[in-house]
């Protein structure tokens, strides 16, 4: 099962909303970044047969999702952004609802295991207005699960939670990455760095990168950094003498190192603050996040 | 279809609006024929129910727009349409669906109106004595009636997503499609010429000959054309979004 987008476009007028964006996303959960108006949501309509494109293809399962049918987009659980809701109906209603839209033989069970797993049970005899966002975003995410479908394409399933809710519906999209497609918008890049395997940048339209995650992180790297701390004072002249130091601010028993990425010099400072007995308390690289990397990319400052 | 059907009849039926219809619809046909002297039947002295049916398609004129106004720009407004177009649901199932629970509804508030005919025949004297054949056919006549307003309805919430747009332009439709011909065909242009095809483009004319009591292939296949081509255009409008 895998999704795979051929060059695909939208322009609205003149716009050019997405622009000739080619991926696969396959069994895992892919994280879909970028900056609002970038296109995220365009892409994700076209795949969830919302938004017809303007060019290029889109094919679900080997077959193209264009001209849309029923019979493909039921095998996507989809949670738009904003997560739009009927807040007039009762939870159990509203289920009731999409599981008789997607014709399900066993509707009760298939309410029953979805309420288990977006955790809803607490507040099931609700009405829907009457929920806090948290519980309005697990109805949301129980109606794109509750057909068990292979595809899921999540826009901002997260945002506006709390941190509890958080890491609740986290390990719930988790669990779902182990043997569903998993398509994930979002601006949190904790997220991404805790969920994705995959991440996607797309900016103004264009694909800018589509990377492993460690591979994004490191991308940015052409330099790292090193912190170093130590009982007594650091000799500053043996540490600029280390092959992969660039530079280096001393100042007394701590060192703040720029190295150059491809070096790796941690195990000859920690070997030399032995032999020096300088007292070795700390020795630490600085991680770039996916934070960076994503500010780097979408501004422009690196290419990919 | 049917959940959608399902979903729209319970959420009249469970908010203000379903009851809200059905008691306008009572209220002032009531009045009217009980209460205000000048329409009652009681000192009209005939057992009939003709200023019910009469009086029908102007309160129709308000209520089913308010019935429909909502049906499609709502959804559009809460972005739910995006919900429903991404479900295993195609544009015509989500349009039949949403029409068949405003006819039904329509069609509850009619039922109470029973009551009346049954309290005219029990009023007749002799007992009985009213024309129940052409009474069936103006019932028929008013079913009808209410499906093409409902067609019409639909048609005008799913251009915007402002209710009021939709049912402003509702009753404006509804207005001009039933009464409008009527009134055109008086144009000096037309008269005795075409003025007989302007009359028959209009509901009224339908409808009148229904209530007569003839129920002619011709009438029907009228409702089903009209009621069918503002549907299909809505679905279409459903389709454009997608563009």
């Amino acid at each position: 099962m895998e999704i795979v987008l051929d060059k695909l476009s939208k322009t609205f007028g003149t716009q050019r909303a997405v622009d000739d964006v080619s991926f696969t996303a396959g069994v895992g959960i892919t994280g879909f970044l970028g900056p609002n108006g970038a296109g995220k949501s365009t892409t994700m309509r076209m795949i969830t047969g919302f938004l017809e494109p303007t060019s290029g293809s889109i094919q679900i399962d080997g077959k193209p999702a264009w001209p849309t049918n029923p019979e493909q987009r039921s095998m996507i659980g989809y949670l738009p952004e904003h997560n739009p809701l009927y807040t007039q109906m009762f939870i159990r209603e509203y289920l009731g609802f999409i599981a008789g839209v997607h014709k399900l033989k066993q509707p009760k069970q298939a309410i029953e295991r979805v309420v288990e797993l977006v955790g809803l049970a607490p507040e099931l005899g609700k009405q829907i207005g009457a929920l806090s966002k948290g519980y309005r975003q697990r109805v949301g995410l129980a109606q794109a699960l509750i057909h068990d479908p292979p595809i899921l394409i999540l826009d901002e399933p997260t945002s506006g939670l709390d941190p509890n809710q958080l890491s609740e519906i986290r390990e719930v999209i988790r669990k779902m990455g182990e043997s569903k497609v998993v398509l994930l918008s979002t601006h949190i890049m904790q997220e991404v760095q805790a969920l994705c395997k995959r991440v996607l940048i797309i900016n103004k339209g264009k694909l800018v990168a589509d990377d492993p995650i460690e591979r994004l992180q490191s991308r940015l790297a052409g330099e790292v950094i090193v912190h170093l701390n130590c009982q007594r004072s650091i000799n500053a002249s043996m540490i600029n003498q280390i092959k992969g130091v660039e530079r280096s601010v001393v100042n007394g028993n701590r060192a703040r190192l720029s190295v150059n990425a491809k070096a790796e010099i941690r195990p000859i400072l920690a070997q030399l603050c032995i032999d020096q007995n300088w007292g070795l308390l700390e020795l630490r690289q600085e991680e770039t996040s996916v934070e960076d990397a994503f500010q780097a990319i979408t501004q422009q400052r690196i290419t990919a | 279809m049917g959940s959608v059907f399902r979903k729209e009849l319970l959420g009249f039926l469970s908010s203000l609006i379903g009851y809200l219809a059905i008691g306008v619809f009572l209220v002032l046909l009531g009045l009217i024929l009980f209460v205000f002297p000048d329409t009652s039947l009681l000192s009209y002295n005939f057992a009939t129910l003709d200023q019910l049916f009469e009086i029908a398609p102007w309160v129709f004129l308000i209520l089913i727009p308010a019935i429909t106004m909502g049906s499609l720009a709502e959804e559009r407004q809460q972005r739910t349409l995006e919900l429903l177009l991404t479900k295993p649901l195609t544009p015509l199932q989500i349009v039949l669906g949403k029409y068949f629970a405003c006819v039904a509804l329509s069609a509850l508030a009619i039922l109470p109106t029973f009551v009346y005919y049954y309290t005219v025949y029990e009023l007749g004297s002799p007992k009985g004595n009213l024309d129940s054949g052409a009474i069936i056919g103006s019932y028929l006549g008013l079913l009808f009636l209410a499906s093409i307003f409902c067609a019409i309805g639909m048609f005008a919430s799913s251009l915007s997503q402002n209710q009021i747009v939709g049912f402003l332009l509702a009753a404006l439709l509804c207005f001009l499609v039933h009464f409008g011909f009527q009134y055109l065909s008086n144009l000096p242009v037309f008269v005795g010429s075409l003025d007989n095809i302007v009359q028959k483009l209009g509901i009224e004319y339908h409808y009148r000959s229904i209530s007569r009591g003839l129920i002619l292939v011709p009438d029907i296949i009228y409702f089903l054309t009209v009621a069918g081509w503002f549907l299909f255009t809505t679905t279409l409008v459903l389709k454009k979004q997608r563009a």
